[in-house]
């Protein structure tokens, strides 16, 4: 019993890194921009999509992880600068509308790029089976891996926000845009900056989650809304909000889908078990939401005092 | 002014032999039958509809644009995987005289297009789902089925545990009508001890915990129903956790076609597949139909395709006996029912309820002479198996 609790521990910081790397962007974006960016979800998508095929045209996972990046950062940029520039004075709808919009596109985009056969990409040598933690208790290394990078990401951003001339105006602009924009700094060249980060972010999730989970079109809408759960939870426009969210979030999610069908399995039949426990599972995430707004109403540690 | 007029009556006379001419088109002789073929070719599952759709296509370009001897057109439409489309595009194609239909592949789109397609007294062959509504006290005259009834594929399942040894297992499937119809199709012909029953959520991606769930139950054997991606993750995070080594998998087809196959790599290798084809099926027919797929298209068939060439054959078989003429409808009723074709699953045969009773084979995946992964028939499980509830239709 308690190996599974610690795998499930374990499973649950491997699904927090992954969202934090998707929640760390979007919270810049969303906090800094003011822009609500549905598509976020999508540069995970072309991330994971161009990993997958540098990955089976090349055979090298580096090919991969620099295809991704690359690939979602450009990809991130290219839309700031064609479509998103023009919502930042625009309404919520409107933003909401057309980024909505680019989604499609980008599916459309991609199955005509790449084709409709989910491309396959295999699990790099070095990170293939698994190693043996405790007794009784052997863990996969490509999870453990996703949980290292996730940590080094964290590190990373905090080193970039809370010590460089950059992470000031981040950090300044998240405040007053209006000021920072008045003290002659290029507001426009920091956004596409910050966008295109949040991009690169996206493209290194997907290089992970490509070989682990299936590449396939629609990939990044089903992740979004737990992404957006995240940054509600941690608070708008902070990076340290949105690594305290993933990982609450990542935790109720492996834990609950673990403890609570088996919990209702041994009280009720399995039938009704079953949709009861698919029921409190999906709701769990939102329960402990709408729990932490009721105390702390802009999340748990958002970026504007 | 007087030009004027005769410029107008010209147009008039101009406008009116023309629409004449267009009128008159539909009552020419050589006019092909029109077969409204409705499936899914966005989403995910695209790629179900393709080989669906260039299965059946495969089967009238072999006849130089016939079925049967007789010419055909295949009007061809996406539905997205959602009934609501399916449904409208069905009484769209109806209302424009279509007569005869095939092509949807999930059982929630076939419900909502079969109905309407059969209140107008047009046909209708299942080339992929056999939901058991219309199997038993739903069945219906014009309503056939080529492929399989759902539950047939899981009491494969069943039957192929049982012929392993597994003395208990582990069964998983998504929570919706056909994930919980397949572990109750695998529970009617299972005879040793399901430990546990796992429902996991229809999108999910990462099954990490339902892993654990399964390390710590320790089965002989899992049995999983998991279509499309979600499949496809399964395996390989199966093989990746290490448990592909300890427990062996069994699962139907749906869980591993050939696309998914290629798709997981070597992680399906060793698997064990409950089917009632597969592109090694030896028989000449099936020889024949794999070579003429992949020269025409330059990839293996999947079941899904193989289905189709025989639904279309099946179609020709009939047509063919009433001359191209099905609003003979008794006629060309019994046509379809004597299933006068040649099966590249072997055996064919309808059941009383119009859904076939097939032979059901245990496979593994195993990589060929070629070096690729294929399924390989490693025994019969089940010979001219007939549904569960055939015996409820009475027509």
């Amino acid at each position: 019993m308690s190996t599974l609790l610690i795998e499930q521990i374990l499973n649950g910081l491997q699904y927090g890194a992954m969202l934090f790397l998707l929640a760390s962007g979007l919270t810049l974006i969303f906090g800094i921009m003011g822009v609500i960016n549905l598509t976020h979800g999508s540069f995970y998508m072309v991330g994971a999509f161009c990993a997958a095929y540098a990955a089976t045209a090349t055979g090298s996972f580096a090919a991969a992880v620099l295809a991704a990046l690359v690939g979602a950062g450009l990809y991130g940029l290219v839309m700031e600068l064609v479509v998103i520039r023009r919502l930042y004075a625009r309404d919520h709808l409107d933003q909401v509308l057309a980024t909505f919009g680019m989604i499609l596109f980008t599916n459309e985009l991609v199955s005509v790029v790449f084709g409709r056969t989910p491309p396959f990409m295999d699990i790099p040598s070095f990170l293939t089976g698994t190693v043996a933690l405790l007794p009784g208790l052997s863990y996969p290394v490509v999870r453990l891996a996703f949980i290292l990078v996730g940590a080094v990401v964290a590190v990373g951003l905090w080193l970039l926000i809370t010590r460089t001339r950059i992470g000031m105006l981040i950090r300044a602009g998240a405040d007053d845009r209006a000021m920072v924009d008045a003290l002659g700094v290029d507001i426009r060249r920091l956004f596409s900056l910050v966008f295109a980060l949040g991009a690169v972010l996206c493209g290194l999730a997907g290089v992970m989650t490509a070989p682990l989970l299936a590449v396939e079109i629609g990939m990044g809408e089903r992740i979004l809304i737990t992404t957006f759960v995240v940054i509600v939870v941690g608070g708008v426009g902070s990076v340290r909000g949105a690594a305290v969210g993933a990982l609450i979030v990542g935790m109720i999610d492996s834990l609950g889908r673990a403890y609570i069908p088996i919990t209702l399995y041994e009280l009720l039949p399995p039938e009704i078990a079953s949709t009861l426990a698919a029921g409190l599972v999906s709701a769990s995430i939102y329960v402990a939401m709408a729990a932490i707004l009721l105390v702390r109403p802009r999340g748990l540690l958002p970026a504007r005092g | 002014m007087r030009t004027r007029i005769t410029a107008f009556t010209l147009g008039l006379t101009a406008a009116t032999a023309l629409s004449g001419v267009l009128l008159a088109a539909p009552a020419d002789a050589a006019d092909p039958l029109r077969i409204g073929f409705i499936t899914t070719l966005s989403t995910p599952a695209g790629y179900i509809g393709e080989d669906e759709r260039d299965g059946f296509k495969l089967a009238i370009t072999q006849e130089d644009g016939k079925l049967g001897g007789v010419p055909v057109e295949l009007v061809v439409e996406d539905d997205a995987l959602k009934p609501a489309n399916a449904k409208q595009i069905a009484e769209r194609m109806t209302g424009e005289g279509i007569r005869l239909f095939t092509g949807v592949n999930f059982s929630n789109v076939i419900s909502a297009v079969a109905p309407t397609v059969l209140k107008t007294g047009a046909f209708y062959v299942s080339l992929n789902p056999g939901p058991s509504v219309f199997a038993g006290g739903g069945c219906s005259p014009n309503y056939f089925v080529a492929s399989y009834q759902n539950d047939n594929f899981h009491e494969a399942g069943g039957l192929a545990a049982n012929e392993l040894g597994y003395k208990k297992v582990v069964i998983l499937a998504p929570n919706y009508q056909a994930g919980r119809d397949a572990l109750e199709g695998f529970k009617r012909t299972y005879k040793g001890q399901v430990v546990s029953e796992i429902y996991t959520k229809l999108d999910q991606t990462d099954f990490s915990v339902e892993l654990a769930r399964i390390r710590s139950a320790a089965p002989d054997a899992i049995y999983q129903f998991h279509p499309g991606g979600a499949g496809i993750n399964f395996a390989k995070q199966y093989a990746n956790s290490g448990l592909a080594k300890e427990i062996p998998m069994v699962l139907p087809v749906f869980s591993m076609d050939a696309r998914m196959m290629a798709a997981t790599g070597d992680a399906a290798e060793g698997y064990y597949i409950a089917s009632n084809w597969s592109a090694g099926l030896d028989n000449p027919a099936n020889k024949d139909f794999v070579a003429a797929f992949e020269k025409t298209y330059g990839r293996k068939p999947t079941i899904y395709a193989a289905q189709a060439y025989d639904t279309a054959k099946l179609i020709a078989s009939g047509l063919d006996k009433v001359d191209g003429d099905i609003e003979k409808q008794d006629a060309f009723r019994a046509a379809l029912k004597a299933a006068d074709f040649t099966s590249v699953r072997g055996s064919f045969a309808f059941g009383q309820n119009q859904h076939p009773i097939l032979d059901w084979y245990l496979m593994r995946v195993e990589r060929g002479a070629d070096g690729q992964l294929a399924q390989t028939v490693v025994r019969k499980v089940a010979t001219a198996m007939q549904d569960a509830y055939a015996a409820e239709c009475k027509m």
